[in-house]
């Protein structure tokens, strides 16, 4: 095992993140804290009780997920599409390193940035509502599987995009809408049935639900089915990964 | 002993179906400075990107060390430092961190005293602390250099590396090949200035449409290609050779001020003496004389002509 390559990506990672602290933590940060001024205190206040919690409070699990799953894919496929883009690449695909470690590398640095900034908005909600987590360890498990996954997820997008407009595309049109429609605002048994069917091909609903059970053990499907989806995910981006590294597409000719 | 890059058979022929190398076999022998040169498109790039790992081959192998490129890349890569051809490099990045990720890249500890070495090498030391976007072009290039040094490489690909540098980056380019070869380090150039292959190298390879059609020692080449040529700068000038010449491969020129005599480096006899005699003898007087070599770009030039 290289460490010392996977050490180099990772801190060169790291490294552009605090050089853009502003652009990568404050900015989620304070999306997420109007989210709690407007759906926790302004709206939520006139919305009764979810399942015995809060309005404000029932959102936190939910306004974590959205965050930690936007900057998991922002950041891992800005990480890999810009040295495509400037040439740079040029050097990680020379470099005696096995995918697995490129992957450690640039995934470890994405999810780390990501569980940071999970555990950011964490603290930042508590102040603004009460939360309490019945199951801390799920709850990490939940957000570390997510961070990797979706990181994962990015980092094939990165590979894929041959331009700008295709980097931004698919978490605009794709991520976002099934993140707002996966339960991040509500609960999925509040909608008519035929919308509840259609809710459970979201693979974004059994994120949220799962996150959400391991505070309020509140949740829309099964736990142990949030946990069979979230790592089948994980899975299928490894898949992906693999064949991407073993044919090179896009990125040896 | 094996040779330190042994290419066999190798093609590639990219998506688009434009075959860039056909079956091309060659061997790069331990410690020297091998000059490909060919123009452009002939397959340069996309070699010393396959030897790499940057390009998949078609078909063909590759060994370094006795290593395979493709089953035992760990091995090859880390032996091997590359100067592209463009200048990419990182823009927020200092010149030290950028040399320090590199060496960490190829697997190696962190040396401190070896990125500083390569830096003052390359008159970068001054600039360690300086942004890579604060950095003219000659000043990437040097980096680029620093950086495929930085993992202390046996084999190191520079390709065109003094593309539109100043003299002063090409001359110090020029004594950082020198130290590599007195370390022993296996050094691949290519070239567009065959000027800086002429200087350099050890041997020469001619790359031309994917294919190598001449390897050989650079000095031999030299010999074997080249032609001289005496040229005599008459006190008269003359109108037509005279007849008792007629034996000697002379041309005039200059309006009938210069006598031109092309002469085989090869022969055991050239002539010259004997032609001097004639001269003499016939009454034809000049006053200065002198002797021209090919070049190793004229003799490139004749042999991608002839190719075509």
């Amino acid at each position: 095992m290289n460490f010392h390559a996977v050490k180099a990506i990772y801190r060169f990672e790291m490294a552009r993140m605090f050089r853009t602290v502003v652009q990568s933590i404050v900015a989620p940060v304070l999306s997420t804290s109007l989210y709690f001024v407007i759906f926790g205190s302004a709206i939520g206040s006139r919305i009764t009780e979810i399942d015995g919690v809060s309005y404000g409070s029932f959102i936190v699990p939910g306004l974590i997920m959205l965050s930690i799953m936007t900057e998991s894919i922002s950041n891992s496929s800005f990480a890999i599409y810009f040295p495509k883009f400037t040439g740079t690449i040029f050097e990680v695909l020379s470099a005696p390193v096995s995918y697995g470690e490129v992957l450690l590398g640039y995934v470890g640095a994405a999810a780390t940035k990501s569980v940071i900034i999970g555990t950011i908005i964490l603290a930042t909600a508590s102040f603004f509502v009460d939360i309490e987590i019945a199951h801390p360890v799920v709850m990490v498990t939940f957000l570390i599987l997510t961070c990797v996954s979706f990181c994962l997820f990015g980092f094939i997008l990165g590979i894929w995009a041959d331009g700008w407009e295709k980097l931004t595309i698919v978490p605009i049109l794709v991520i976002m809408p099934l993140t707002f429609l996966g339960g991040t605002f509500y609960s999925i048994s509040m909608l008519p049935p035929t919308w509840q069917t259609i809710s459970l091909f979201n693979p974004v609903v059994y994120l949220i639900s799962g996150f959400r059970w391991s505070f309020y053990e509140n949740a829309d499907v099964a736990v142990g089915l949030s946990l069979g989806i979230t790592v089948a995910f994980l899975v299928a981006c490894l898949l992906v990964v693999r064949w991407v590294f073993k044919t090179g597409y896009r990125l040896r000719s | 002993m094996h040779p330190k890059i042994s290419i066999k058979g190798l093609t590639k022929t990219y998506a688009g179906g434009f075959q860039a190398l056909k079956d091309v076999d060659l061997e790069i022998h331990r410690g020297e400075i091998f000059g490909l040169l060919g123009p452009n498109g002939a397959g340069k790039t996309t070699l010393i990107n396959i030897v790499c790992g940057i390009v998949n081959a078609s078909s063909g192998t590759v060994h370094v060390d006795g290593h395979d490129i493709v089953t035992e890349f760990r091995e090859t890569r880390a032996k091997i430092g590359l100067v592209p051809q463009e200048l990419p490099t990182e823009t927020f990045e200092t010149v030290r961190d950028t040399l320090r990720f590199s060496r960490g890249l190829f697997g190696r500890s962190p040396d401190e005293s070896h990125i500083e070495s390569v830096l003052k090498s390359l008159s970068l030391w001054d600039k360690r602390d300086t942004k890579l976007m604060m950095l003219s072009g000659g000043m990437k290039r040097r980096v680029l250099i620093a950086k495929a040094l930085s993992h202390e490489p046996d084999v190191l690909f520079l390709d065109e590396p003094t593309a539109g540098v100043d003299v002063e980056l090409r001359q110090d380019m020029w004594n950082v090949v020198d130290l590599l070869r007195q370390k022993g380090v296996t050094v691949i150039l290519t070239t567009h200035y065959i000027e800086e292959a002429e200087q350099l190298a050890d041997r020469v390879g001619v790359i031309n449409n994917g294919e190598i059609i001449l390897v050989e020692e650079k000095n031999k080449l030299m010999r074997d290609m080249g032609k001289k040529q005496l040229t005599l700068h008459l006190y008269d000038e003359l109108i037509d050779i005279p007849r008792e010449l007629s034996s000697y491969a002379l041309e005039l020129s200059d309006s009938g001020r210069e006598l031109v005599y092309n002469y085989d480096t090869k022969g055991e006899h050239t002539g010259i003496t004997d032609l001097i005699q004639d001269l003499r003898n016939t009454g034809v007087r000049f006053n200065d004389l002198q002797t021209a070599q090919s070049s190793l770009e004229e003799i490139f030039v004749d042999l991608v002509h002839r190719d075509r």
